[in-house]
């Protein structure tokens, strides 16, 4: 068996790399310090770490006065908090006057599990990319998240970090071309493309082989970076493969699947389908077994693939 | 800059006044009687207080100012411009396309430390500002104006509790306690007394004063100045509408509105008798 990590924790990792080259960072925290591994650094740096206690908005607030004082804060929480609670901080304090803040939001989607609806984070990304000034960045693997963590300190402007706490396997292997905003081709094909991000981007390459099995040639794209998005990669795919499934640990309403089709309408509109959430709350529930459930699968990218070849001209 | 007296900071006060209600009445709207509470509050600072640079607005080691009650921008508009950080003709772009004056306080305005607007956030930022300042052993201090009727957010006091943990004694806030909000009287839509006690229980030093008064003003930055190891909370009371008449009657009526142009020659006339 692989080695499994959360992408949470590819995140803490590189907090305390950055603690060492660069001074400017501190890292902020409302009570969740060991969940979303901010203790590492907290542990290594603790005149850089400052704690909130459950207070989100205030800790989004502050960030704002760090960055605005030169520094380069990662504010770290859940990601409903983060998004939701904080949204008006968000976008007053960091988003209107574009700010160097990172926020950080683990346990994002339905792999959450047990806590069920209240902390399953499913509204994110279509929360955060709605923003201006935003970036918004979605790892696949606990070594992407790594690479976006320490490419986000030094790309200017608010950045939201959408990390789970489910670990998986680490299927990139970038060396040293991870660049925020490129899509990462993780398969060719011509039959049409999959467009996953974060966890999704493991169900899709399953759903790849198992294509590939039934005589299809998908192409994969890991959109890890849902905005600003690689709008030459998507459009490239719809015109050389013709038809899209996007898949996303995310309501599909507003999500990435939404982002993607944003930009396919406008140029280069091909037959397509949306995995992900169907507004709709989430359950408590094993995380793997959860996934399986609301159709965040292979078999559920597959049958999506099947039924939009159906469509293509 | 030689610091003005209390004679002169007062002459300002009116100029200040006249400034405020002149360019949102060219505006058309705007805050009127909420910027009017405020006034000798910011004179004070900028003319007595900040530690700053009109030619040189990003100076690291300058005193940051932030305004928290982001509606009441024309005030902190005028100042900015009489003390030098933009030309006083930009005053009458208030709130009009392409102007570096928007309608609640802005980062695209120069000498503005942050933008505000949406009630209870100012006080987080100053908070993270004055961190800062420890973990680059810099002097500088960090002032935040807060509206009365802001206290109902919780943010406000979310941020007060962390100051008082952190013990940030480079910080000090002003509440511009008028006691009015969109509604009418704070003590019919959400009682704010004790407000000292709260303050107090918060962990902060609080001094009370007249907000009107320069003298009490300057006393309570300097004071304020001397205590370490907690925030400072000045409490100053004031007048929403102060300085003319029947602003100070109907000061809900004018929490959002700009004076007509008669009213405006009445308002002026009155400011310049006081």
């Amino acid at each position: 068996m692989a080695n499994l990590k959360p992408t949470r924790d590819g995140f803490g990792e590189a907090l305390v790399e950055l603690g060492k080259i660069n001074k400017d960072v501190v890292v902020l925290s409302a009570d969740l310090t060991a969940s979303v591994r901010a203790n590492w650094f907290k542990d290594k740096y603790p005149e850089r770490f400052f704690n909130f206690g459950v207070a989100e908005q205030d800790m989004i607030s502050t960030a704002a006065g760090f960055a605005l004082s030169g520094k380069v804060p990662f504010a770290c929480t859940f990601g409903i908090f983060a998004s939701g609670r904080a949204w008006d901080q968000i976008r007053l304090s960091v988003c209107y006057m574009n700010l160097n803040v990172k926020i950080s939001g683990t346990h994002g989607g339905i792999s959450v599990g047990p806590d069920g609806a209240s902390h399953q984070a499913l509204e994110e990304i279509t929360l955060m990319r709605v923003l201006p000034n935003m970036t918004v960045i979605v790892p696949c693997d606990s070594e992407e998240a790594r690479l976006a963590t320490l490419a986000s300190a030094s790309y200017p402007g608010p950045i939201y970090l959408r990390l789970g706490r489910e670990p998986f396997p680490i299927i990139t292997d970038y060396k040293d071309s991870y660049r925020i905003g490129k899509a990462l081709r993780m398969a060719d094909g011509s039959d049409i493309t999959i467009i996953g991000t974060g966890v999704m981007v493991q169900e899709a390459l399953k759903a790849h082989e198992e294509l590939k099995k039934r005589g299809i040639s998908a192409r994969l794209l890991n959109l890890h970076t849902v905005k600003p998005i690689d709008k030459e990669e998507i459009i490239k795919a719809a015109i050389e493969t013709g038809a899209i499934v996007t898949a996303e640990e995310h309501t599909v309403v507003g999500g990435m699947g939404s982002a993607v089709s944003e930009v396919l309408v406008e140029n280069c509109p091909v037959p397509m389908r949306m995995v992900g959430i169907k507004d709709r709350f989430g359950e408590s529930g094993d995380a793997l077994e959860l996934m399986k459930y609301f159709g965040l699968s292979a078999e559920g990218i597959v049958k999506a693939a099947l039924e939009v070849l159906k469509l293509k001209k | 800059m030689n610091k003005p007296n209390v004679d002169q900071l007062k002459d300002l006060a009116k100029e200040i006044r006249k400034d405020v209600l002149t360019m949102l009445s060219e505006a058309g709207s705007g805050h009127t009687s909420g910027s009017l509470s405020c006034v000798e509050i910011v004179v004070a600072l900028y003319y007595y207080k900040l530690r700053h640079d009109p030619k040189n607005i990003k100076w690291p080691e300058r005193d940051r100012f932030i305004l928290s009650k982001g509606h009441t921008c024309p005030t902190l508009y005028a100042v900015l411009a009489r003390r030098g950080f933009f030309p006083c003709e930009a005053l009458m772009t208030l709130r009009k396309r392409g102007s570096i004056l928007q309608g609640h306080a802005s980062l695209v305005t120069p000498g503005c430390e942050a933008s505000t607007g949406s009630l209870g956030q100012g006080l987080s930022i100053a908070d993270g500002m004055a961190l800062s300042a420890r973990l680059d052993f810099k002097d500088y201090r960090v002032y935040c104006l807060l509206g009365d009727g802001e206290l109902d957010e919780g943010q406000v006091w979310e941020a007060a509790m962390t100051a008082a943990h952190y013990k940030v004694d480079n910080l000090c806030a002003i509440i511009d306690y008028n006691k009015q909000q969109i509604d009418g009287w704070t003590s019919d839509i959400k009682n704010l007394e004790p407000i000292k006690d709260k303050w107090l229980s918060f962990g902060w030093h609080t001094i009370e004063i007249d907000g009107h008064d320069f003298k009490q003003i300057m006393d309570a930055l300097d004071r304020a100045e001397m205590i370490k190891g907690k925030p400072t909370m000045i409490i100053a009371h004031t007048v929403k509408g102060k300085g003319v008449s029947f602003v100070e009657k109907n000061a809900p009526g004018y929490h959002g509105t700009a004076l007509k142009k008669a009213d405006l020659e009445k308002a002026l006339k009155e400011i310049e008798g006081l």
